[in-house]
């Protein structure tokens, strides 16, 4: 990989996020009084689409808005604008990491199918209740307008195809409960919670949400490594993999990811308990096996949508021979339009022959060939063996590229280590499936009687 | 701008720590208040609906049919205790200290401390009526175990990274 590259300044990446962050800060204050200000913040929005197809739509927009006058449609338009600008910039970041891995991208199939679009009350719900908060401001909020998000939410979660909308809306809002009021906050996370706010707004538009799993493949599915995301109230662990179609054509980059909403008290094991039987992928990636595919649905942009029926764990295979063997010549998926995010950029890469340092409080480096990458040892997850210790003394890493806070960053999946002259391979996703590891078992084991204390609550009290 | 506030992934809130349930089912910072629902330790059927009131520090224990909790008379009765007990080690002793506005004499807080603080200001007895919507949190609580798993892709969840510190 050219970590070269990764340092190189972006052209009119700066320039972009001027424009973005203009915007976020007109959030902070709210726009039901808008000051000079976050007026010119709102210019600064439209002008930097001046010249696309949404130039008129935004700039009246902005206009209403400046005036304090801003409606649906106008919230909307703003949050468009964003989404284009961070669409640009993931564009542009995506194009530098392909320089880096010199590794090709598939074609995106443009097949389309009809759109469905659920919960046209619940959305239209969830469009008022994000509409007041861009009023309110991030420094306006209080209990009584974020519990707003609560029956939005209670009514999407039951429907699967609302669950992207009902688990960002939940996050979402659990942030800013624990933030309010917003008058005495100390520090605003501003890019952060205008990039959930722009996202949850457009995903409320019919037909956003769609992630049609049109085409099916057939082949070798060889895990990489899993990497796992949470918030209070729901998890997801998705597998990236290569997948060796059985037709002969290139093998190409796949993630396959199973979710689900929680109690906040299931934490660490707990999230492997709960997606473990689900996919039977999370055993196969943690025992370090291929599985075989037999018409697995799959999206556009590589995302398998597992199903077990579909699936049969094979023989051992080696992530680190995998990625040394195969990783360079399988082809990157491509980014659905609406979701070209840089939040959303997670590209599997193998480095070796760094030198890791750590200098007093500041994050873990790895430094290859004069270049620096930092290196996110805190997204490895609780119940898992690999530490950031490990990550340290390492000597080959298989992660993925990340981008975040103007920088690249390198999120460890796996690494091998050289313990009495034997190398080591300690995997994320070691756990997945089960662990006979002393203390993953303990850690199993309380997360078990967490569950089972739970459940039987819940069969006492939800149907009496 | 700071790179925290530039930051799409920044760490809003600290993920819970992990802790025995059995006692405490439930726990929350929520509406002001320290609340949840305390398991009876004579009677399997029933719970106790505890809370205490950030800055006032008023308490207030029954049990979900709303029946006043008879040790919750003049001070914190064995359930509230049980309540900050269990808070502290989900939440950590600061966050709980932070939130009810309790400051501990000296270094670290924790739980006997914050109660010993709070009950030294001889709060008031507050009334029960939060009980019935903080035993509705918790009935929302335990129905998402009941939501079913599902394997589309829900790219969102990207913003929200697993964090391996605790609060
Ligand atoms: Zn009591």
């Amino acid at each position: 990989m050219r970590t070269d590259l990764l340092t190189d300044p972006v052209d009119g990446l700066d320039e972009a996020l001027a424009a973005v962050d203009a915007f976020d800060r007109v959030l902070v204050a709210g726009l039901l009084r808008p000051q000079p200000a976050q007026a010119a913040g709102l210019a600064a929005l439209a002008h930097s689409v001046a010249g696309t197809p949404l130039a008129s739509l935004v700039a009246e927009a902005a206009d209403k808005a400046a005036a304090g006058a801003a409606g649906e449609d106008h919230l909307v338009a703003l949050a468009a604008a964003r989404t284009a600008l961070m669409g640009s910039v993931h564009d542009a970041l995506t194009d530098r990491v392909a320089d880096a891995t010199g590794r090709p991208r598939a074609e995106r199939s443009t097949r389309d199918t009809p759109a469905d679009t659920p919960g046209a009350n619940v959305l239209a719900a969830a469009r008022a209740w994000l509409c007041d908060l861009a009023r309110a401001g991030w420094q306006g909020i209080d209990h009584e307008l974020v519990s707003g998000a609560g029956p939005v939410v209670s009514a999407m979660l039951p429907d699967p195809r609302l669950r992207r909308q009902a688990t960002l809306l939940d996050g979402f809002a659990a942030e800013l409960a624990a933030s309010c009021p917003g008058a005495t906050l100390e520090r605003v996370p501003v890019r952060r919670w205008a990039d959930l706010w722009t996202r949850a707004l457009l995903l409320t538009l019919p037909g956003a949400a769609r992630t049609p799993a049109a085409d099916t493949v057939t082949g070798r599915l060889l895990p990489l490594g899993v990497d796992v995301q949470e918030h209070a109230t729901a998890v997801q662990a998705q597998v990236h993999a290569v997948l060796e179609p059985s037709d002969g054509s290139a093998p190409r980059l796949v993630r396959a990811a199973v979710s689900a909403p929680k109690p906040d008290t299931v934490v660490g094991a707990g999230l492997w308990q709960l997606l473990r039987p689900r996919m039977s992928l999370l055993g196969a990636a943690g025992e370090g096996r291929a599985v075989e595919l037999d018409a697995m649905p799959v999206t556009a942009e590589g995302d398998l949508v597992w199903d077990d029926e579909r699936a049969r764990t094979g023989e051992s295979a080696d992530p680190f021979a995998t990625a040394r063997v195969i990783l360079s010549t399988a082809a990157d998926p491509v980014t659905a339009p609406l979701d070209r995010h840089p939040a959303g950029i997670a590209v599997p890469v193998l480095v070796e022959g760094y030198t890791a340092e750590r200098e007093d409080d500041g994050p873990l480096t790895f430094t290859l060939a004069g270049h620096r990458l930092t290196v996110d040892t805190e997204r490895v997850p609780a119940a898992s063996p690999l530490t950031p210790e490990a990550v340290a003394a390492s000597g080959a890493c298989l992660g993925l590229l990340r981008w975040d806070a103007g920088e690249f960053v390198l999120q460890p999946l796996a690494v091998e280590t050289t313990v009495r002259k034997k190398t080591v391979a300690l995997h994320a996703g070691a756990w997945a499936g089960g662990t006979t590891d002393k203390l993953g078992a303990r850690a199993e084991k309380a997360a078990t009687d967490s569950v089972a204390v739970l459940r039987e609550r819940a069969g006492k009290l939800l149907r009496k | 701008m700071p790179v925290w506030e530039r930051s799409s992934t920044a760490r809003v809130v600290p993920p819970a720590r992990p802790r025995k349930l059995a006692k405490v089912p439930f726990v929350e910072l929520a509406d002001g208040r320290l609340q949840g629902v305390v398991s009876s330790g004579s009677d399997i059927g029933r719970v106790y609906v505890s809370s205490i009131a950030a800055g006032t520090y008023a308490f207030a224990c029954s049990t979900n049919n709303n029946r006043p909790c008879g040790g919750a008379r003049g001070t914190f009765c064995n359930h509230i205790r049980a309540l900050v007990g269990e808070a502290v080690l989900q939440y950590g002793a600061e966050r709980v200290a932070r939130y009810l506005k309790a400051e501990t004499p000296g270094g670290e807080p924790d739980a006997e401390a914050l109660v010993s603080v709070m009950t030294g200001t001889r709060p008031a007895q507050g009334d029960t009526s939060a009980a019935a919507p903080v035993f509705s949190r918790f009935l929302r609580h335990l129905a998402y175990l009941e939501l079913e798993p599902t394997t589309a892709p829900l790219p969102e969840m990207q913003w929200f990274p697993a964090t391996r510190t605790a609060a």
